[in-house]
Parts: C-alpha cells; sequence; structure tokens
C-alpha cells in the first residue's frame, strides 16, 4: 500500500492551450484521487508560490501545455524553489518544446526527420517575402506543413497542398509565434507513440495509429471525442513497428527527456518513422492517444501516474 | 467509454458517434472557442462576452427580496408553479413593456427561462429543417445556434445605421418566394443590437412592420437592450403597431441579472397557447424562486431608478471605448450606440478577426470576432466589442493592446503583400463566441 501523498496539479495558465490544459489537469487529478491521494488542483498565477508554500506538497505535477509549461521555464522555477516535480529537466523542455532544435538532435541520434526549413518573420521582412517562398518552393516543393516553432495541439498548423496556399499558411503560424517551421509533407500513416519510465528505465507502450475522420488531425479531430478513430496496435509491419518504437526511444534519449512523452511519428509508406515532435506533458484529456496506449500496455492511468508521482517525489 | 468496431478495430472515443441527430452537426470542439478560456484569466482584458455588470446592482435591493420571499412564500417559492409563469409576475411584466409603448393582457404573456428559451420554443414551434429565418447582417449569436439546431436556413438582411432596411427585406422576400423557399419568420433585435449596435429607427418601424404583413411573415422581436438607452428612449416597440403580426421576447438578464435566467415572450394567443404547451414539455415551469424574488424586487424596489444607474455604468464605459477607438484605432471604423452594450466595429479589408485572435490572446485582450454573428461566414473583417463588464480604465487599456494586435497583424499582412492569396480558409462551422459565463 502506497502512503497517500499531497499532489498539486498546476493547469490552466495564460497559454493558447489553457482549456486543454485545464481537461488534462482534471483527468490526472482525478486519476490521483482515486489511488488515495490528496490533489490539490492550481491554476498558476501571482500567488502560486505562496500557496504551494502553503500546500507543502510531495510533488507537483506540471499539467501546463503551451508555453510556461512546456517551454521549461515553469519546471525550473519549480526547482528553485525546492519543489519536485514529474518531468524532464528544464532544459530538455525547452530543446524539446522548440521545434527545430528537438529536429536537429533527433537527426543527430539517427532517427529521420521530414526535410525542413526554418523560417523567422524578420526573414521574411528583411529578404522579401517572394523571394524566399519561392525558396522554401524550391527546396522543399508544394507539399508542406507548415507550422510556428513552438506550441502544440495543432494550433498555427496548416498543411499545404500547393504554392498557392504558402503565404496564408505562413501568416496563421506567425499570428502565434515569430519562428515557423516548413516541412516536407510526407504521405504515411501518423502514430503516437508514448513512453513512460516506470522505474525500470524508459518503455515504449503500444504504437497509436491516429485516422481523422476529415483526414487532418486538426484542433477539432483532436478535441472532439469520435472525429478521430484510432487503432492500437498501429496497423503497421512488425518491422516498422519496432522501427519507430526504436526511433521513439532514441528521441527520449537524445532529447533527455523524463517520467513521460510522447512522440509523434509518421511511417512513411516504404515503412520508415519520420519524427515529428516530442511532447514533454503530453495531452492526457478524454480525447488524448497517451491514455489509449497506456490501457494497451495492459496498465491503468492511475497506476502509471502514481508511479511517475511517486519516483518524481523520490519515494 | 470507448466502442470498437469488431470488423475494422477502430476505436472511437464516442460510442454514439454516429447516432446524433443531423441538428448536432457543428457542435465540435472549436479552436477559436478554446481561446476564450484564456479570457477568464484577470491579467486578460475581456472585451468579448456580454455579461451584464451586476455589481452595479445594491446587494441589499435583491437580498432583501430574496429574504421577504423566503420568509413569507418559502414553501411556494421551492414548489413547481405554473408553466406560463407565476400570474402576478406577467401583470409586473405588462408595466414593463408599457414603457415601449405595448398594451396587452397578461393571459399572452409566457414566462421563461431567459429569454434565450422563449427563442427555442418559438423556433422549435414554427422551424422545419429547411425553412427560412430572415435576419439582420449581423445577427445574434445565440440566436444563429438556435436556428442552426433547427436545421433552419438564416437568410441575412441588410442593416445600416437605422436599422434592417425595409428594402432588403422586401427584396429577399420576393427572392425567396420565387425561387420556392418557405419564410417562416423574421428575426429582428430592433434596439441597440446585438451585435450591431444599432437601433431601427421609427420611420422603419412601420414600414418593416407593413412588409412582412403584406408577405403573412410573422416578426419575433427580440429586446432585452431597450430600456438601456444613454440618450433618448426608443421608439415604441414593433409589437406595439401589430399585436397579431409579433411575437414579442423580454428579459429580466439585463435590467436586473441573467443568474434569475428569467426573461418572457408575449404571444398573439393562438401561439401563446402552444408555447405554454411547449414550455411545460420543455422544463414543465420556470423557477417559481426566482419568479418570486423577481416580482418582490419589482413590488418593493426602485427598480426604475436601478436601470437609470445601470445606464449611467454602460454610457461612461461607451464613452472610455469610443474615446480609446479613436485615440488608437483611427483606421477602424465603429457605431455609436446609444444604448446596449455593443461597438461593432469594421476592420481594414486586409484584416481577419477570427485569423487575428490568437495574436490577441497573446497581447492579453479578447474580443469576439465577427463570424460569431454571421449564419453564412461573414463577418471576417469585423469584430465586437463590448462596454458591458469591464471598467472603463480596463476598456482603455484593452483597446491599447488592440491598437497592438491590430498594429502587429498589419505589419505581417504587408510582409507578406504580393505574393499570392491572403484569405484564410474557411474552416468548419464550429463556434465561433464565447461561453457565456466568460466576459
Amino acid at each position: 500500500m502506497t502512503t497517500p501523498m499531497t499532489i498539486a496539479v498546476l493547469s490552466g495558465g495564460i497559454s493558447h492551450e489553457r482549456e486543454i490544459s485545464l481537461r488534462t489537469g482534471r483527468r490526472v487529478a482525478d486519476a490521483l484521487a482515486e489511488r488515495g491521494h490528496t490533489v490539490i488542483v492550481l491554476d498558476p498565477d501571482a500567488d502560486l508560490f505562496a500557496r504551494l508554500d502553503d500546500i507543502s506538497p510531495d510533488v507537483v505535477w506540471p499539467a501546463l501545455h503551451g508555453s510556461s509549461g512546456e517551454d521549461g521555464a515553469l519546471l525550473g522555477l519549480l526547482a528553485a524553489h525546492g519543489l519536485k516535480y514529474v518531468g524532464p529537466s528544464p532544459s530538455s523542455a525547452r530543446l524539446a518544446w522548440s521545434k527545430p532544435s528537438a529536429k536537429t538532435l533527433v537527426s543527430r541520434s539517427g532517427v529521420h526527420t521530414a526535410e525542413s526549413l526554418t523560417v523567422t518573420r524578420e526573414a521574411f521582412r528583411e529578404l522579401g517575402a517572394t523571394n524566399v517562398l519561392r525558396l522554401i518552393a524550391r527546396q522543399l516543393g508544394t507539399h508542406l506543413v507548415v507550422k510556428p516553432a513552438q506550441g502544440g495541439s495543432a494550433q498555427g498548423v496548416t498543411v499545404v497542398s500547393d504554392a498557392e496556399g504558402l503565404p496564408r499558411a505562413m501568416v496563421d503560424a506567425f499570428t502565434y509565434f515569430d519562428v515557423a517551421v516548413v516541412e516536407k509533407f510526407i504521405l504515411g500513416t501518423e502514430v503516437s507513440a508514448t513512453v513512460v519510465d516506470m522505474g525500470g528505465g524508459p518503455q515504449v507502450l503500444p504504437l497509436v495509429e491516429i485516422v481523422p475522420l476529415d483526414g487532418s488531425y486538426s484542433f477539432e479531430a483532436r478535441y472532439t471525442a469520435g472525429e478521430t478513430n484510432f487503432f492500437v496496435p498501429a496497423r503497421v509491419s512488425d518491422e516498422s513497428s519496432r522501427a519507430a518504437a526504436d526511433a521513439a526511444l532514441r528521441v527520449y534519449t537524445s532529447l533527455g527527456l523524463e517520467s513521460m512523452a510522447r512522440i509523434d511519428l509518421i511511417i512513411d509508406e516504404a515503412g520508415v518513422p519520420f519524427f515529428l515532435e516530442a511532447n514533454t506533458l503530453p495531452g492526457l484529456t478524454e480525447t488524448s492517444s497517451a491514455p489509449l496506449a497506456i490501457d494497451a500496455g495492459e496498465l491503468s492511468v492511475g497506476e502509471v501516474y502514481e508511479t511517475l508521482a511517486l519516483r518524481a517525489a523520490g519515494r | 467509454m470507448n466502442s470498437t468496431n469488431p470488423s475494422s478495430g477502430a476505436i472511437n472515443l464516442d460510442p454514439w458517434f454516429g447516432h446524433y441527430a443531423d441538428r448536432a452537426s457543428g457542435l465540435s470542439a472549436s479552436e477559436v472557442r478554446a481561446l476564450f478560456a484564456v479570457a477568464s484569466r484577470p491579467e486578460v482584458v475581456s472585451l468579448a462576452g456580454g455579461m451584464p455588470f451586476v455589481r452595479a446592482l445594491p446587494e441589499d435591493l435583491v437580498s432583501n427580496a430574496l429574504e421577504r420571499v423566503m420568509r413569507e412564500s418559502g414553501p411556494m417559492a421551492l414548489q413547481y408553479g405554473s408553466g406560463q409563469g407565476l400570474p402576478v409576475l406577467r401583470e409586473q411584466i405588462l408595466e414593463i413593456m408599457s414603457l415601449e409603448g405595448i398594451s396587452a393582457s397578461a393571459d399572452d404573456v409566457v414566462v421563461t427561462t431567459g429569454s434565450q428559451q422563449a427563442l427555442d420554443l418559438v423556433t422549435k414551434l414554427f422551424i422545419d429543417p429547411g425553412d427560412v429565418i430572415l435576419a439582420e447582417a449581423p445577427s445574434y449569436v445565440g440566436a444563429i445556434g438556435v436556428f442552426r439546431s433547427y436545421q433552419a436556413q438564416v437568410v441575412h438582411l441588410e442593416t445600416d445605421a437605422d436599422g434592417l432596411v425595409p428594402g432588403a427585406l422586401a427584396d429577399a422576400i420576393a427572392r425567396l418566394r420565387a425561387d420556392g423557399r418557405t419564410i417562416k419568420f423574421l428575426y429582428t433585435i430592433p434596439n441597440f443590437h446585438n451585435p450591431a449596435g444599432v437601433t431601427l429607427s421609427a420611420e422603419r418601424r412601420p414600414e418593416i412592420i407593413r412588409i412582412c404583413a403584406e408577405a403573412g411573415i410573422l416578426v419575433l422581436e427580440d429586446n432585452p437592450y431597450g430600456l438601456l438607452h444613454f440618450d433618448e428612449p426608443v421608439p415604441s416597440a414593433l409589437r406595439s403597431l401589430s399585436p397579431d403580426g409579433v411575437i414579442y421576447l423580454g428579459s429580466f438578464s439585463k435590467t436586473l441579472a441573467p443568474g434569475f435566467r428569467v426573461g418572457w415572450a408575449l404571444a398573439p394567443h393562438a401561439i401563446r397557447e402552444k408555447l405554454v404547451l411547449m414550455a411545460e414539455a420543455a422544463i414543465l415551469c420556470p423557477s417559481s424562486f426566482s419568479q418570486l424574488v423577481i416580482s418582490e424586487y419589482l413590488s418593493q424596489a426602485d427598480w426604475k431608478s436601478q436601470i437609470e444607474a445601470f445606464r449611467g455604468v454602460y454610457r461612461e464605459r461607451r464613452d472610455a471605448m469610443l474615446e480609446s477607438l479613436a485615440e488608437h484605432l483611427p483606421e477602424l471604423t465603429w457605431n455609436v450606440p446609444n444604448g446596449g452594450f455593443y461597438i461593432w466595429v469594421g476592420l481594414p479589408d486586409d484584416l481577419d478577426s477570427k485569423a487575428m485572435l490568437p495574436r490577441a490572446v497573446t497581447e492579453l485582450v479578447a474580443y469576439t470576432p465577427g463570424t460569431a454573428f454571421f449564419a453564412d461566414g461573414g463577418g471576417r473583417q469585423n469584430m465586437r466589442l463590448s462596454f458591458c463588464y469591464p471598467t472603463p480604465e480596463a476598456i482603455r487599456l484593452g483597446i491599447r493592446r488592440l491598437a497592438t494586435v491590430i498594429s502587429g497583424e498589419r505589419d505581417l499582412l504587408e510582409t507578406f503583400a504580393g505574393t499570392g492569396r491572403l484569405t484564410p480558409n474557411q474552416v468548419g462551422e464550429s463556434v465561433t463566441a464565447p461561453p457565456p459565463d466568460l466576459s
């Protein structure tokens, strides 16, 4: 029998993903409370650290999607305040949060990444947007994925299928952040690999294949129950499945991730997995893929979350 | 609970997916709506929602009414009541409506759970899938949601500074009828329109009534803001011109408090009888407790002075918003509402209010994109700004932040000018308005 802990779950915040964070936080809090722990949910504000001092939690579970939660800043401040938390080091979080940095590191570890260009809003202004767009098209073609260099939940992400759609896609990405990543579109099977470390080293749970009914894993498809079909395990060959699991593990290790992460991959038509992005605080909402992977791994979310909290608390 | 397709192995997280009625289409998660979650944070100046400033209501006015109701009519307040509403409150509602020239019988008043429920009942009563509802361009987002849920087709009509344009109404009726379409009613907000802020002129009112009467089209007059005028009182209600051709909707949400959830419909008797039956089928009866408290408030408190106090609060806030717009965003266009809660802002052609919202959230200011107020995808070059809830200081800060947002977005668009299409993609029909509890 585990000794009950006091756990502070942080959710909400002021990022674009506040609503998703609130959903994740509620699910995590419920699962931990069901295991007998005292869970206090806090929406970070100027009183956060004073409230944490009052609560004196055994461990903090940051369920803050978006900036401040995932960019490592809050994690660093929690550590500086002497608090133990579930999640990676601040520097690892920062690397994973930056899509260009993560791509570079992951690529060096031998995992395929989609050919891409990282472009800044400033570059378009200085060099002329027409010139930069032309260079992008020449280098990568016109079937592209444009995304802000940081952020989640598909916010600001556009799949572009012709040159005509590229200018608006750039504008939409820059509306969220001043740096964007333009990737060559890879046709294939979209999978998410949840990696957890329950004490025996990182373990890749069964791959979850994602099939949005309207073809695009948009915000609506992610957070409206029923609008995406999932296949667990993914309908790929054993060889591809092993390659994807190996890739996920390499990503996890190369970025120095801890506790739990979700690695998003595309397995192309030749069966080769390509890294898309790493999520250090994976969505744990009713419609997220990580809980499906946990179920398929014959674990329970309560068991996993409790173990991660216990390990983070140093027990 | 998930469902797994036994033949394909697909897991669907909604086991009832595929079972929903057609009218449920569009009830999906919305990126824009999710952004409004940030509006509840104190750091954010929200010019998005339409929450009345209930703090302007002296606490003792309501608490005295509450105490008296529980002391003198407690068992009645806690019991079911009439499906049509308390007779005494219906009589008091007549007095309120008389301020706008309406003479009616309490028998024809149906008390509802906010006028929103009346809107739902009327639509349920009249609309078959595919029927046409005529409405101003733009129109109230809550009405569009109701109309969509009954699978009506909303046809927007030209609106200018004097409200709905009669010629546009007549033309639309002729065109739609020539196309074989069935028009069921005209939905209109004649006073301090939400979101357009305009008021239908006294000259146009009889013209609108005449056109509808000649065409045999019912008018649904929605009037939550009429008593909140800043200068001159509004012209007489459309209902006063046509007792048999107009259903009038009223509400205590803006003149007292929305938490009571009490509104009403005044309808011709044949319609009223059906509305009562439909209301009983939907909710049995409106809240006895809320009705008694409001009735007590109306009988004991100086409610007309309280409405005057509300007018003063909202007038000051409107002025703050107008001054700030003139100072920080002179390149935009806007109307000057003489009452109500809203200013309707026009953006330069290159800006898109819906696409720009993430930038606004980053800058800690929220507004409602104009797209929320159109059933046909229009409104991208507009936004609705609410001055009802934030203080004048917050309004000034919010407009300064909005100026930063617009400047940043224009700068970005100028960077890409001449490179190709910059019009945003039209994606889905998901809801793009804030929920009612987010200001």
